[in-house]
């Protein structure tokens, strides 16, 4: 009886040992030679892509195979149901994507945690890329991740209801006051005259319009007056009646208020042209640059990059990927595909030519700004998004103050 | 010749059942090396990530992940900072979740159960399919669906019209239903007795909130689509009362109120404790149906957080931590339940049954 208790007492321990030396297997095997992918010598490479849909995966299938006859090397392309997701498995199973999108509100948490590869640096096209996106894509002062295209904030016009309003060319809004004016000549009873996405987004554009911003260098800005001034001109075309955001307009975004007529202006970028041609094929609309306010012209750019795991065996393949998935041919072919705008100089100039319907789009990444996006802003972020419900009452220094004391925090923890 | 025997079978449990323990015990081994590799470890390994630094690279058993003790605990429950608040709020908008539909998804289970167990019931196979068709629908197909019927100007809003009544924006409206009722009653803004204190961030008044009414709707979910199972497994113990107890109750001159609360539902305790238990531990869990609705603070519930926490900020010890107060919560509230519902003492039982039975008799003599 004892003896078989020993027993089971030594096979118990053994199936411990057996596991733990499966454990420490795994992970020394992944932290000397890095992943399977990488083990073939880079031939081949996985990439992981987040697709708005059949274009933009149809794309890639087909720039990669032509990447592929070029050198031989062959690509994997999977298509991400929730990439965020899917990255942190890949990351914490040791086992990331060669490549991958990395979206903006992601990078900075991603590099300040040492998941990256500061490889876009030595890219043969490095210095190709739009200054605002290099910007936008290093950390600490080392450009991490080649940006694969951007997006700037517009304001998109329904044509129709211009037209009915008796507005004209000349009206187009570029100043603070002329947007009031047009915003509420639009308003009709069930049509407002803006709408756009209640989140810091859109709203934080104003504040960087009032001549605000919310981090400078080291120090949280974010109960300046000119923030607050940014607030109070939304908080008067709310009680003006000409700005309803989409849920009161009975829409899950701007783009749908737009598209149901609900509002006669939004603010968006170049998605909301995919979006249009989709679901309301008949709207007739421009996007132009935002108007100015009295700091000046601003817009938030949104990019995603080619995002490379730290210590990739795949290094020069996966390099020569991007290198050859950002030249300006295959940029304007992924811009015909599914209309992002291309992330380099050469390629944006020739987008504007191209498509001049976006040039509004383009002509923005002059002064665009990145949004706030440290590493644990999101957070932060998405808690004032919580509190901007209370923009139309509220008074905009206290939002202020709420989002100036989280962000302060968060900011200190982020610099340890 | 027998003596060596006599002597070595007390120690090596030799004999004709000699190795029959080892043989036992590889049998179970498939069983308890499944447990332990799915089971057991990760379990382990969760809270180990926990109480560490790891931030989702790499294994966290690698040399870089430090041992940072109960500081990730502490990020989410004393130190005054986004996360408790985010954390506090989880639990309350979780807690009134908990509290309406456990209570609500229990009584219609049993109703319902009750209901398609009768014999005069007509048509009875068809009222126990259509109640247990919310069940077997994908709950992500069912959010979708409710999306649309709560919509500003959806199906229940236009049938609200139709009685004169104007429903809210339902999935957009973050007030808390409480604080709706109480200002029905002029109490708009926080009494400062209320605003002043507050647990995990949150003030007394806005743990006062109730549920928000994008919660509501989810709640009206939950009952809809679970009551369905628990109805299940009320109408098999239903079916496990015999129906000499029924004519015995008769014959004692119950009358049908009577003969439910005092023979049919104590005879389904057990099959009430696992009913609950059930939906309490299922309600503390609630993460699909906030995933495909995208989350938000008025709906933000202690699993979503710990997926948000873990994957998009990457601070996958504060997830851990979340995760293991959850599990402490839950075992704390099934713990208090099954003492709640356990059996009285004999004494106490007896003196209830002599009273009962006195009652019935005297009754049935009249």
């Amino acid at each position: 009886m004892k003896a078989s208790q020993w027993t089971a007492l030594g096979l118990t321990g053994a199936l411990a040992v057996t596991l733990t030396a499966c454990a420490a297997d795994g992970e020394g095997s992944g932290d000397g030679s890095g992943n399977g992918d990488g083990a073939s010598g880079g031939d081949s490479l996985s990439v992981l892509i987040a697709s708005s849909g059949p274009a933009e995966a149809g794309y890639y299938e087909e720039a990669v195979a032509r990447f592929t006859e070029e050198t031989g090397t062959e690509v994997e392309i999977v298509v991400a149901n929730d990439l965020i997701q899917q990255l942190g498995q890949g990351f914490a199973g040791n086992n990331p994507p060669d490549l991958f999108y990395l979206p903006w509100d992601q990078f900075e948490t991603y590099a300040a945690q040492g998941f990256l590869e500061p490889y876009a640096g030595d890219l043969a096209n490095a210095g190709d890329f739009l200054p605002a996106l290099v910007e936008q894509f290093s950390y600490e002062d080392e450009f991490y991740c080649a940006p694969k295209d951007f997006s700037t904030l517009g304001l998109q016009i329904n044509l129709e209801a211009w037209e009915a309003a008796g507005l004209t060319d000349a009206d187009v809004p570029t100043t603070w006051d002329e947007l009031q004016t047009v915003a509420a000549t639009l308003t009709t009873g069930d049509q407002v005259g803006l709408s756009m996405g209640r989140e810091y987004a859109r709203v934080g554009v104003f504040m960087n319009q009032a001549g605000g911003q919310l981090v400078d260098g080291d120090t949280v800005t974010a109960d300046t007056a000119e923030n607050a001034a940014g607030l109070e001109y939304l908080q008067g075309l709310i009680s003006d009646g000409s700005l309803v955001f989409p849920p009161d307009l009975e829409a899950g975004w701007g783009g749908e208020a737009f598209g149901l007529g609900r509002a006669a202006m939004v603010i968006e970028g170049p998605w909301i042209n995919g979006a249009m041609a989709n679901d309301f094929p008949e709207r007739e609309f421009i996007s132009v640059e935002l108007p100015a306010g009295p700091g000046g012209e601003s817009t938030y750019s949104f990019a995603t990059c080619w995002g490379m795991p730290v210590g990739s065996d795949t290094r020069d393949s996966a390099s020569a990927l991007v290198e050859f998935l950002t030249t300006p041919e295959e940029q304007l072919l992924a811009a015909e595909a599914f209309g992002v705008i291309p992330s380099t100089t050469a390629g944006a100039d020739t987008y504007a030519s191209d498509f001049p319907e976006n040039a509004a789009f383009v002509a923005g990444v002059d002064y665009a700004v990145s949004p706030v996006a440290f590493n644990g802003a999101a957070a932060v972020m998405s808690e004032f998004n919580t509190e901007l419900e209370q923009l139309g009452s509220a008074d905009a220094a206290s939002l202020l103050a709420t989002l100036q004391g989280n962000l302060q925090a968060a900011l200190d923890s982020a610099q340890g | 010749m027998s003596a060596p025997r006599a002597t070595a079978r007390p120690r090596r449990g030799g004999g004709i059942r000699r190795g029959e323990a080892r043989a036992g015990y590889l049998f179970i081994a498939p069983a308890v090396i499944i447990a332990a590799v799915f089971l057991l470890i990760p379990i382990a390994l969760a809270f180990w990530v926990s109480l560490s630094d790891w931030n989702g690279f790499q294994s966290p058993l690698n040399e870089r992940v430090n041992f940072v003790g109960a500081d990730n605990y502490a990020a989410i429950t004393t130190e005054d900072t986004l996360q408790q608040r985010n954390f506090g709020r989880a639990v309350r908008n979780n807690l009134y979740y908990v509290l309406l539909v456990v209570p609500l998804q229990t009584a219609l289970a049993l109703f319902l159960a009750v209901q398609v167990n009768r014999a005069v019931l007509r048509g009875r196979g068809f009222f126990r399919t259509a109640f247990y068709f919310p069940s077997v629908t994908s709950s992500v197909a069912i959010v979708i669906v409710f999306q649309f019927l709560f919509l500003g100007t959806g199906a229940i809003n236009q049938i609200l019209a139709a009685f004169g009544a104007q429903g809210p924006n339902w999935l957009n409206d973050s007030r808390g239903l409480l604080h709706i009722l109480f200002g029905a009653f002029g109490a708009d803004s926080a009494p400062s007795a209320l605003a002043d204190g507050g647990m995990l961030g949150i003030s007394w008044w806005d743990w006062l909130a109730g549920p928000s009414v994008a919660m509501t709707v989810l709640i009206i979910l939950a009952i809809f689509t679970t009551s369905g199972t628990f109805m299940l497994l009320f109408l098999a113990a239903l079916q496990n009362i015999g129906s000499e107890i029924d004519e015995a109750a008769l014959m004692d001159g119950a009358g049908p109120w009577r003969k439910f609360f005092s023979i049919t539902l104590p005879m389904l305790r057990p099959t009430l404790f696992t009913v609950l238990t059930l939906g309490l531990i299922g309600s503390w869990q609630v993460f699909d149906q906030i995933y495909v609705l995208g989350g938000g603070a008025s709906i933000l519930t202690p699993a979503y957080l710990l997926y948000e926490t873990s994957f998009n900020e990457l601070q996958w010890g504060q997830g851990a931590a979340i995760a293991f107060i959850l599990f402490v919560f839950i075992i704390v509230l099934t713990l208090l339940q099954r003492w709640i519902l356990r059996e009285r003492s004999p004494k106490k039982r007896g003196y209830a049954q002599r009273a009962a039975s006195r009652n019935l008799t005297e009754g049935g003599v009249r």
